[in-house]
């Protein structure tokens, strides 16, 4: 990627903006809050989080002063509840089912009362977690995401001498290379990284598999095999110009803003993203940050149809991002130098409703609607591809029409019974909180299958309270 | 707008409202300031002979952000001189002739020091005194304070004593430290008090510093027990007093005290029988500006109610206490959800399952799970009630089956074999 920085701040100012939006607790602050909490029984918040983190007991215990408990039960539960913390999608979680937003219209702050306690023992350097006794058995993991730090860690706690594979040369994943930076920088996700291998876990980074080591003899160094590869590069355009200077792939752009050396991150004066998802809300928002003028956010369908959530969609509108929708671009047109692009253009598209119940549209060009918008930067953000190349190396793997991992969803294990997965690569793509809870799923599958054993993890499910009764009235 | 004067044993006062001997009443520029604020009286902080005291001496009880729920102090009486103190009084009485001035008192337990101080103090133009014999701590280990309000002969002495000195009313103000409120009450109606004031500070130790392993407060490395008062205390206080309201031997009138901090509290104090109502914590907490709204609160109250002045409501809900022997035991209510309002806290039904008697099961109402109450099991115990966060969603209501009211007092009459034990 060509690294033309020219932006019209200074270093100082975008430091500035880069700030936390979602700055820590106070101990006032958090004080309040989880007396602020009704400590529920059989809590919504509970149900509604992807790992089931019993949300009641920690923030009772952040408030009876038992912050090292707290915590505890947070990382039991949810190995990167730090990260989780800070990027999990509340509104449409545990905030969201919190009985205080039906009440009060002010759900409890779940997120940053998690951060509170988990930030207490990373600050006091407290190990919450254990290694088992060895057990003699190992499992190789390939991915360091969330997926595969959870697996680990559970993995671990049973005694298994984990290994984990990944080919960059920092561990973490999207924890560490994809979320927003004024969500969270890769210093939590670090120490979560370091919460991980103090549990005897062997982080091998700069380790490809399928290049560094082949994937016949990873299967013969391990009892078993967790795949958390998560997702590929970001899908192409296919237009003309894709291969301009001056166009980006979301990913790589927001890799280079996760280093915080902002003068080696590229933007320019008028900036067009392309796609509508959480990603490319990820990409429009730091490129404000980073001073861009002017930045677009190009979309074929409309705000009724964009996938991002609304928190998200809030925060672009907040940063004035202008949003193009009903636009569809056709081609990267370059400047007079011939190699950098100058401008994008595209057409109008217009909506046909293809069901009237639901009311879903579908959306079609209009003839003769093209036009050119000067820009020069332009920012891919499709969504991610699926690696299927990658997968289809594996003997006996099944992968479904888009392209996932094939699995049974209560052991995570795949079609190939040493081989377990979960994660992106499992669910498409979905959130960091997801992978976590996968890669539980997937260290009870591992351990039933390796020891016939059936062990559950808090959050493993649900937590069953009494069914629902008949009463005589 | 309703009538706030009250008389309280011949004392004028512009509002029920005084200020409790305390920090709050400690020199003349305090009270004027307090009496500007709004409030109708105040108690003088108790003058006697002279003291040190220790550093430090509060020490609080708090549940998360909500600070001095309890409040427990190890302070002595007045640190001043007398002379200045009885100075400050005679002029703020001189500014301020239409508010209620006391004076506390405690001295040694001799016969011409009580005559001493209470003429010195009649001398100043004072409305009356108030024989602190409540104090727990500090004074009581010299004889004096709640070591004279635990022994009902003493507290009779002493009141008789200063009543041969002065013609003031006399208050006595007594302890809470002891089983039974009833004794020391008569007898200091015996002794000859004009008037009672309860309660003063409970016996308390506040706390453990967890890491000094020290109690709460910290006296270079050592504690003492304290007085507790507070909004924790104003329980304990109104039993007190509704006791003695009921008393026909204590037939004067009372002064209620004991974490009081609104108009509401305050209106409490005065259906279950006292005529005036003092204040220490609160103010201790937010300023002598509370009284504003005590008053302001009190006397939209009266008016809502049709009530014109604040002497009608005095003592009305003392006929409304009885002993437990008297109560209907055919009074039956359950507890029903309004799911309109409820929000799935499901408090309801954990409490009721381990803290009551298991009958608030789940059903699917719309799809949703809710608690429901199962009213053939209910006991009626009110738990669920009071631990739901949603204003109105569950009540008590009442199944009349039609039976006429049975008192335990009536059925062991009328069948004493059944029922033998208390
Ligand atoms: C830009 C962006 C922003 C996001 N923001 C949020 C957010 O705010 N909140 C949220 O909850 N979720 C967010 N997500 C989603 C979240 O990051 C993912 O759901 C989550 O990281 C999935 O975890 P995973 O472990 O399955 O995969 P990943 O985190 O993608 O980890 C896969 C790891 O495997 C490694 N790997 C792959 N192949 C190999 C191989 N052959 N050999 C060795 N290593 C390999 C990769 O390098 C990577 O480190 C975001 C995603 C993106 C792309
Ligand atoms: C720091 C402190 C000092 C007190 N000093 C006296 C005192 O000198 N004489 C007295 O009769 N009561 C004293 N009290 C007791 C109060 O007058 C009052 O009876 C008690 O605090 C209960 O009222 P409250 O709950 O409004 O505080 C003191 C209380 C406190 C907190
Ligand atoms: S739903 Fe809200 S109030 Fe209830 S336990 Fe969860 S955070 Fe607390
Ligand atoms: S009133 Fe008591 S017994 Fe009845 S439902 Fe409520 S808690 Fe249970
Ligand atoms: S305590 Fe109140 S709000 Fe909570 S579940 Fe019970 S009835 Fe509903």
């Amino acid at each position: 990627m060509s690294t033309t920085h020219d932006s019209p701040i200074n270093l100082a100012q975008i430091e500035r903006n880069f700030r936390e939006i979602a700055p820590p607790l106070t101990e006032a602050e958090a004080i309040m809050e989880s007396h602020r909490c009704v400590y529920c029984y059989d809590a919504p918040c509970t149900r509604a989080c992807p790992t089931h983190i019993d949300v009641p007991a920690f923030i009772k215990k952040i408030a009876s002063g038992n912050l090292i408990g707290s915590a505890r039960v947070i990382f039991e539960a949810n190995p990167i509840g730090a990260s989780c913390a800070r990027v999990c999608p509340v509104d449409v979680l545990c905030e969201g089912a919190c009985v205080e937003k039906t009440l009060m219209a002010k759900p409890i702050e779940i997120g940053r009362l998690q951060r509170y306690a988990t930030d207490a023992v990373f600050t006091r350097g407290r190990d919450v977690l254990k290694a088992g006794a060895p057990n003699g058995k190992s499992v190789g993991i390939v991915g360091s995401g969330p997926a595969g730090l959870s697996c680990a860690t559970y993995l671990a706690r049973l005694g298994y001498a984990v290994r984990i594979y990944e080919r960059k040369p920092l561990a973490g994943g999207m924890d560490t290379y994809g979320m927003a930076e004024y969500k969270m920088t890769q210093r939590v996700s670090q120490e979560e990284v370091a919460q991980v291998a103090r549990l005897g876990v062997e982080i091998k980074t700069n380790t490809e598999i399928g290049r560094d080591i082949q994937l016949d003899e990873l299967a013969g160094a391990h009892d078993a095999v967790f795949l958390g590869v998560g997702l590929g590069a970001t899908s192409r355009l296919n237009i003309p110009g894709e291969q301009l200077e001056g166009v980006y792939d979301a990913l790589d752009f927001i890799e280079r803003i996760k280093t915080r050396d902002w003068a080696s991150v590229p933007i320019g004066r008028t900036v067009a993203v392309i796609g509508a998802g959480n990603t490319a809300i990820d990409a429009v928002t730091q490129a404000r940050r980073l001073g861009a003028k002017r930045v677009l956010m190009i979309y074929r369908r409309t705000d009724r149809e964009m996938p991002a959530y609304e928190y998200e969609y809030e925060l672009a509108k907040r940063d004035a991002v202008e949003f193009w929708w009903q636009t569809a671009p056709v081609e990267i047109v370059a400047g007079a130098d011939g190699t950098r692009a100058a401008a994008l253009r595209c057409v109008r598209t217009e909506a046909v409703e293809t069901d009237a119940a639901s009311g879903r549209r579908s959306f079609r060009t209009i003839a003769g609607s093209e036009f050119e918008i000067p820009v020069d930067m332009v920012i891919k953000a499709l969504g991610q591809q699926k690696m299927v190349d990658w997968l289809s190396q594996i003997a006996k793997l099944k992968l479904d029409d888009a392209g996932r991992v094939t699995v049974n969803p209560e052991t995570m294990q795949t079609a190939n019974p040493k081989f377990f997965a979960g994660g992106d690569c499992v669910n498409g793509g979905r959130e960091a909180v997801d992978a976590a809870q996968a890669g539980k799923l997937a260290a009870q599958g591992i351990h039933l299958h390796l020891s016939g054993e059936r062990v559950e993890f808090a959050g493993a499910r649900v937590p069953l309270h009494e069914e629902t009764s008949e009463i005589k009235h | 707008m309703a009538d706030l004067k009250v008389n309280f044993a011949g004392i004028e006062s512009p509002n029920p409202f005084w200020l409790a001997s305390a920090p709050p009443t400690n020199m003349g520029s305090m009270v004027e300031r307090a009496f500007d604020a709004g409030w109708g009286g105040a108690v003088w902080k108790t003058l006697g002979e002279p003291i040190r005291n220790v550093c430090s001496r509060l020490a609080s009880i708090d549940q998360g952000p909500q600070r001095m729920l309890g409040l427990n102090n190890i302070e002595l009486i007045t640190d001043r001189s007398l002379e200045v103190n009885l100075k400050e009084i005679r002029e703020c009485k001189r500014k301020y002739p239409k508010h209620a001035l006391i004076i506390s008192l405690m001295v040694e337990s001799k016969r011409e020091a009580w005559h001493e101080i209470a003429k010195q103090v009649e001398d100043t133009g004072a409305d009356g005194v108030e024989l602190n014999f409540g104090c727990p701590h500090g004074m009581s280990e010299r004889g004096m304070g709640a070591a004279m309000g635990q022994v009902p002969e003493y507290t009779c002495m002493v009141t008789e004593w200063v009543k041969e000195a002065t013609s003031l009313p006399v208050i006595v103000k007594l302890t809470p430290n002891v089983t039974n409120i009833t004794p020391p009450g008569r007898a200091a109606v015996r002794g000859g008090a004009d008037a009672v004031s309860l309660i003063n500070t409970i016996n308390s130790v506040m706390g453990v510093d967890l890491d000094t392993l020290v109690p709460h407060p910290n006296v270079n490395g050592m504690a003492a027990h304290g007085g507790y008062c507070g909004p924790a205390v104003k329980p304990i206080a109104l039993n007190m007093v509704s006791e003695l309201a009921r008393d026909a031997e204590v037939n004067v009138p009372i002064s209620g005290i004991g974490g009081i901090g609104t108009w509401r509290d305050a209106a409490e104090f005065l259906l279950l029988g006292a005529t005036t109502v003092q204040v220490c914590t609160a103010v201790m907490h937010y300023g002598y500006r509370i009284v504003e709204d005590m008053i302001d609160g009190l006397s939209n109250y009266l008016d809502d109610k049709g009530f014109h002045s604040v002497n009608d409501i005095i003592g009305l809900s003392v006929p409304r206490v009885t002993d437990w022997g008297n109560l209907d035991l055919n009074y039956k209510t359950v507890a029903r959800i309004d799911h309109q309002k409820c929000i799935q806290c499901n408090l309801c039904h954990i409490a009721c399952e381990d803290g009551a008697h298991q009958c608030i099961p789940f059903t699917e109402i719309d799809g949703k799970r809710f608690p429901v109450v199962d009213e053939h099991e209910c006991v009626g115990c009110n738990l669920c009630y009071l631990v739901c966060p949603v204003p109105g969603c569950i009540s008590m209501v009442r199944l009349d089956d039609g039976s006429r009211p049975l008192t335990w007092r009536e059925l062991t009459t009328r069948e004493p074999e059944t029922m033998t034990a208390d």
